[in-house]
Parts: C-alpha cells; sequence; structure tokens
C-alpha cells in the first residue's frame, strides 16, 4: 500500500486509543446489522415466497436436506397483459408528476424565494397549513373537481375522472407543497451575488433561472424528483379513488386487486408483484443516487 | 464615461438605505465609495448598477438618465466581493458567458476571452473548473469576465475582502494599473480606507445612507469637513479631545481639564464662534517625542503615562494617557517606549483639526 507512510501520522494516539476506537466501531457495526437483520429477512422472505408454493417458504423434502417446493408458477402473471398495463400506467403518473412537480416546484420556490409580491408570506404559510391536512380529507372535493373537468371538451377526456392524465394531476397537486417548500429552500441558500453578476453579464431573469440558479439546486432537484416518482409509483389511494376498473389501474391497484374478499388469495403471487413492482424503482434509484451524492463545491466563498 | 449622480435615494418600506446622494464622476476617473457596513455605499453601487431601483433622485450615463435601463444594457462589468462565478462552468464558460450572451462568433469569443485571460495571468486555466481555483484566480476570473465585454463602467464590490493580505496588497495594484490603461471609469466600494486612499482619484465618505464628503483622498486627510471623516479617514484614527479656547495675553490655548495647549491663531479665531466645549481633533501621527534636552516651547506639549504599547514594525503605536484622557500616538521605535515610562510630546499644532461638537462640522474648512 502506498497510504501506509503518512497513516501513523493520522493516527493520533497509541494502542490504547486505537483499542478502544477499535471496540467503539465493533460495536456500532454491530448494533447497526442487529438494527437490520428484520428489514433483512423481510426482504429475504418475500423473494424466496414467490419461487415457494407455500407461503411460509421453500420446505426441507428429505433427511438429506434436499429442498422442494420449488415453482416459478407465481411468475406466470409476467406474461398476463394486464400487469403491463398496470406497469405502464404506474410509469406514466410517476413520471408525469416528476415533470409536474420538478417544473412547478423550481419555478415556485425560485419565485417564492427570490421576488417580492403581495400575498407572499400568506401563501407560504397556508401551504404548508394546508399540507398538514390529509389527503383523504379532500377525496370527495376532489372527485367533483375531476368530475368537472372530465367534462370540457377534448381534453378531459385525458385529465377527467377514471383516467391516468387525472390522477397524475391530483398526485402532483399532493405533491407540490413539499416540493416548492423544499426547492425554495435550496434557492434560499443561493447567493444574491451570484444572479445579480448574470443579470449584468446580459441575461434575461428567465435565463438567470434557467442557466444560473437550476444548475445550483440539482442535488435538490434530484432528491425531490426521487421523493415524487417513489411517491407517483406506490400510489394507492388516489389511484384507488378515481379509477374503476383495470383499464386505468395501477401496480399497487392491481396488487390490491389480487386479494381478493371471495376467493383464497394466493399470497405467493401477491409477493411475486409486489417484487415486481419494486425493481424499477430500484433501478430508478441506482441512477439518481450519485445525483444526489453530487455535493457541488461552490465558485462563491461561504456557500 | 461621465457618471453623474444626483440626489439619489432608495428606501424600503421606511428603512433608508441611500438619502440624498449627489456624486459627479468625471470620464475614466476611478471613485472610491466609502464607508463602515450599512452605510449605503453597496446599495449605491447597485443602483448604478440597475439592479436597486432609485426611490428618488436620478442616475446620468454621460448625460443620458438609466434609472429606466436594464443592468445588461448599461454597459457596466461588475466585480462581487464573493467572486459570483458560476460553479458549474468552467473558467472559460465564465469569462465566455457575456459574449455568449450576446450571441458573438464562436471564434471571436474564444480570441477575446484568451486576450482578457492572458492579461489577467490567468490564461493557462481556462479548462479548470472553478472549485479547483485559488481565491485569488477566482477573483481574477470574475475581473476577466467584467472586462470582457469591454464596458465602459467597471464597478467593484469589495472586491478584495475575501483575499488574504498579502494578495490583497498585490491585487490592489494591478486593479488600479488595470483601470490606468484601460481608462475604464469606475466605482469602488470598500471599508478599507487604505484601499480608497491608494486606489482612488476620488473617495466618497458615507455613513448611515448620507454623503459625508467627496473629494481627493488628501483633501480628505488633511482638512475633513466632517467629524465623521476626520475619525474614518486615516489609520490609526484621529484622537478627539473637548476643550474650551480660550484667549490671554494674545495666545489661543485649548484647554480642559487634562491638557492645556497654545493653538495656531489663524485656526482658533475660526473657532471663536463657539461659544463652550468644541471638539479637537488630532492625528497619532502629529506628535513627537521629546527629548529631556527638546526645547519646544511651553504650551506646545503633552506629558503623560504610556498604558499600551504595540509595535507596528517601523513605529509604535503607543496609547498614553494624559492626566486620564486617552491619546494614541505614533512614536520612533528606537526611543523604545515602555508600558508605565512617563513620556513627553510636542504637538505640531499647525495640524489640529477644530469641529462643533453639535453640528459635527468642521470649524476650519467650511
Amino acid at each position: 500500500m502506498t497510504t501506509t507512510e503518512i497513516e501513523p501520522q493520522l493516527q493520533p494516539a497509541g494502542p490504547l486509543h486505537k483499542t478502544r476506537e477499535k471496540m467503539g466501531r465493533r460495536f456500532a457495526y454491530g448494533f447497526l446489522i442487529l438494527s437490520i437483520t428484520p428489514i433483512l429477512i423481510g426482504y429475504t422472505w418475500l423473494v424466496i415466497a414467490t419461487i415457494s408454493t407455500r407461503t411460509e417458504g421453500l420446505l426441507p423434502r428429505n433427511a438429506q436436506g434436499g429442498i422442494g417446493g420449488f415453482t416459478l408458477r407465481n411468475w406466470d402473471f409476467v406474461t398476463d397483459s394486464a400487469i403491463w398495463n398496470a406497469m405502464l400506467n404506474s410509469l406514466l403518473i410517476a413520471v408525469a408528476m416528476v415533470i409536474g412537480v420538478g417544473i412547478a416546484s423550481t419555478a415556485g420556490g425560485y419565485a417564492l424565494s427570490r421576488m417580492k409580491f403581495a400575498g407572499r408570506k400568506t401563501f407560504l404559510s397556508m401551504t404548508l397549513v394546508l399540507h398538514a391536512f390529509k389527503a383523504e380529507m379532500l377525496l370527495i372535493a376532489i372527485f367533483f373537481v375531476l368530475r368537472f373537468l372530465g367534462d370540457i371538451p377534448v381534453i378531459g377526456n385525458y385529465i377527467g375522472f377514471n383516467t391516468v392524465g387525472g390522477v397524475a394531476l391530483v398526485m402532483i397537486a399532493l405533491e407540490l407543497p413539499l416540493g416548492i417548500w423544499l426547492m425554495k429552500g435550496f434557492f434560499d441558500n443561493l447567493p444574491w451575488d451570484m444572479e445579480r453578476a448574470a443579470l449584468i453579464d446580459g441575461a434575461s431573469r428567465f435565463r438567470v433561472w434557467w442557466q444560473i440558479m437550476l444548475p445550483q439546486v440539482r442535488p435538490g432537484l434530484a432528491a425531490l424528483s426521487l421523493f415524487t416518482f417513489i411517491a407517483g409509483w406506490n400510489a394507492y389511494l388516489v389511484p384507488f379513488t378515481f379509477t374503476v376498473g383495470t383499464k386505468v389501474a395501477n401496480m399497487p391497484v392491481f396488487l390490491n386487486q389480487l386479494i381478493s374478499d371471495t376467493a383464497p388469495t394466493n399470497w405467493n403471487a401477491v409477493a411475486a408483484v409486489g417484487l415486481f413492482q419494486m425493481i424499477p424503482l430500484l433501478i430508478f434509484f441506482i441512477f439518481t443516487q450519485e445525483l444526489l451524492l453530487n455535493i457541488y463545491a461552490g465558485g462563491s466563498k461561504g456557500t | 464615461m461621465r457618471v453623474e449622480i444626483e440626489n439619489l435615494s432608495k428606501s424600503w418600506d421606511g428603512v433608508i438605505g441611500a438619502d440624498n446622494i449627489t456624486i459627479d464622476i468625471p470620464d475614466g476617473d476611478m471613485v472610491a465609495f466609502l464607508g463602515p457596513s450599512g452605510c449605503g455605499k453597496t446599495t449605491t453601487l447597485l443602483m448604478v448598477a440597475g439592479i436597486y431601483k432609485p426611490t428618488g433622485g436620478t442616475i446620468s450615463f454621460d448625460g443620458r438618465v438609466v434609472n429606466e435601463v436594464a443592468p445588461k444594457d448599461r454597459g457596466i462589468g461588475m466585480v462581487f466581493q464573493s467572486y459570483a462565478l458560476y460553479p458549474h462552468m468552467s473558467v472559460f464558460g465564465n469569462i465566455s458567458y457575456p459574449l455568449r450572451l450576446q450571441k458573438l462568433d464562436k471564434g471571436d469569443i474564444k480570441q477575446k476571452v484568451q486576450k482578457v485571460a492572458d492579461m489577467m495571468g490567468i490564461g493557462d486555466l481556462l479548462d479548470r473548473k472553478i472549485a479547483q481555483l485559488s481565491g485569488g484566480q477566482q477573483q481574477r476570473v470574475s475581473l476577466g469576465r467584467a472586462l470582457v465585454k469591454e464596458p465602459q463602467l467597471l464597478l467593484f464590490d469589495e472586491p478584495l475582502s475575501n483575499l488574504d493580505a498579502r494578495l490583497r496588497l498585490t491585487m490592489r495594484g494591478e486593479i488600479k494599473r488595470l483601470q490606468k490603461d484601460l481608462g475604464i471609469t469606475s466605482i469602488y466600494v470598500t471599508h478599507d480606507q487604505i484601499e480608497a486612499m491608494t486606489m482612488a482619484d476620488r473617495i466618497a465618505v458615507m455613513s448611515k445612507g448620507v454623503l459625508q464628503a467627496y473629494d481627493v483622498p488628501e483633501a480628505l486627510y488633511d482638512r475633513p469637513k466632517t467629524l465623521f471623516v476626520a475619525g474614518f479617514v486615516g489609520n490609526p484614527p484621529m484622537n478627539f479631545f473637548d476643550v474650551e479656547i480660550m484667549s490671554t495675553n494674545g495666545e489661543f490655548r485649548a484647554r480642559s481639564e487634562a491638557i492645556d495647549l497654545v493653538i495656531p491663531r489663524d485656526r482658533a479665531e475660526k473657532a471663536a464662534a463657539v461659544k463652550g466645549k468644541i471638539t479637537m481633533g488630532l492625528r497619532p501621527e502629529d506628535v513627537t517625542f521629546a527629548d529631556e534636552s527638546s526645547s519646544a516651547g511651553a504650551g506646545l506639549t503633552l506629558t503623560g503615562v504610556a498604558e499600551v504599547v504595540e509595535p507596528l514594525g517601523r513605529e509604535d503605536l503607543v496609547g498614553v494617557s494624559i492626566n486620564g484622557v486617552e491619546m494614541r500616538v505614533l512614536v520612533d521605535k528606537t526611543k523604545g517606549v515602555r508600558v508605565g515610562n512617563n513620556i513627553t510630546l510636542v504637538v505640531n499644532t499647525s495640524k489640529l483639526q477644530l469641529f462643533d461638537p453639535e453640528t459635527e462640522q468642521s470649524l476650519l474648512w467650511a
């Protein structure tokens, strides 16, 4: 190792200190492993259940330790077009939310952070207060709004009741208070001077927002996109309430349809669909993770 | 470009940022706005830049009122204390940004950026990211970005405050030389009076949003028109004493419980109009250390005890207690003053300043 030469200088104290540090580290790791064990067991069980005939998982078959009860029948649904339709709907809702929330939050957050206008303070406190009310309270009112939107010629077919667009619209609205506040916080931390410099350099206000300010809040936007995507992908209550039948159902609603009140439920198939639903989320997370960790080193002091 | 600022005011909901400021900047001059923080100097600068809208008064460039002109159309370049560079762009990206917004030809941009970068001594750093530069290099990029569009007016907002002392000295000289070479009219905001004195052709001293004085540096130093200017310009600052002027036997004396000095007739007579106490100002360098043998006339000396001795290298800054009144003086370090020493100071009374304590105006320089 090339770093061994400088390492002794980095270690501040003698052997006693070292063993202490080692023990502390062991304790920390032990605690972490202990606390995530239930979660790991749960996920492992989920994965095993999807390829088992029994809910409890694979079962021992004989004294030699052979394992039985293996089956891929639970994954039969991948050939069913209904799940792909549900997945497409989930994706449409999530992507529409990421785009809608992203645009509205960065624009709104910037305006609330940087511009002076009447009602700014009231707006800020109202959005926070309204965010405290659960979405369930609004369901009936939103139903009427969607019915009204559905009556609008042409576009009503895309954003009314029982449409993917309608669901996305409602979900965007519910997510916006968080998004706007989050982005406002990020814009608040940017120095005014950078904006002034750009204005003097010849940029318009819109260009300043687009070319100078937005790149600085990219980590924030990535975080918001991730939250929003997860919220959209896992959305259940709103899609369940404002859609009818399987055509516009998204993944969680589809999953719920598998659980029937009248016939016995194949829980292993439910587990498989649940796992299937997680896959795109994992992929999305892998891509945004790097952006989230990408902390910007600023050209301005003190930021 | 000649810049005329006339009766310029700015207030926010009753809070006054700048009050009725009038400054005339001749073409090619460098003017410093000097004052403590919150005195309105940056506010005034941002109004000249077009970032703030004045609530009263006018700003004219070459006789054209520009109050309603957008910042980008004013032909100005600005350098900020925080550098205000765009961290997501390279050095080239930063300097070329104003030109790219003007939609200039790519080759032209490259040539101009290279020329400015070479002038600033950062020609080989164009591909670097901003975060990879030192503070001094960042400020050069910032200066390059301001210069690349060939502005008619350069605005500096405390550009050297974030640099270390050594670099500040170098950059001070460079900016001054650059400004003279290019002949661009400049406004330089600073709270550092040495920067203002060394760089500016004229200094506008401001306090609490009000213009206190606008004059050449020597005049501010030798003939301060207000108490504030006298106290703010000069380092170490001027000493002030409350005295009464008395005339005895054709001699004028400035007298208080602690001191008793004979002062020149021409200065004293101007102060005669004020009854009662007046404020007398004396710079730390306008005294000399008296040896026992020195033959200064009576009434020209002060005696006291050295209470603090701060070695400044070339001189010692000595805090002297004169019958209980504090005074700071600069003393040749070869005198070897120690704390507790009794010392006698000969005062150069021809440099005394006199102020009316009520109006804080100078009694000597109307």
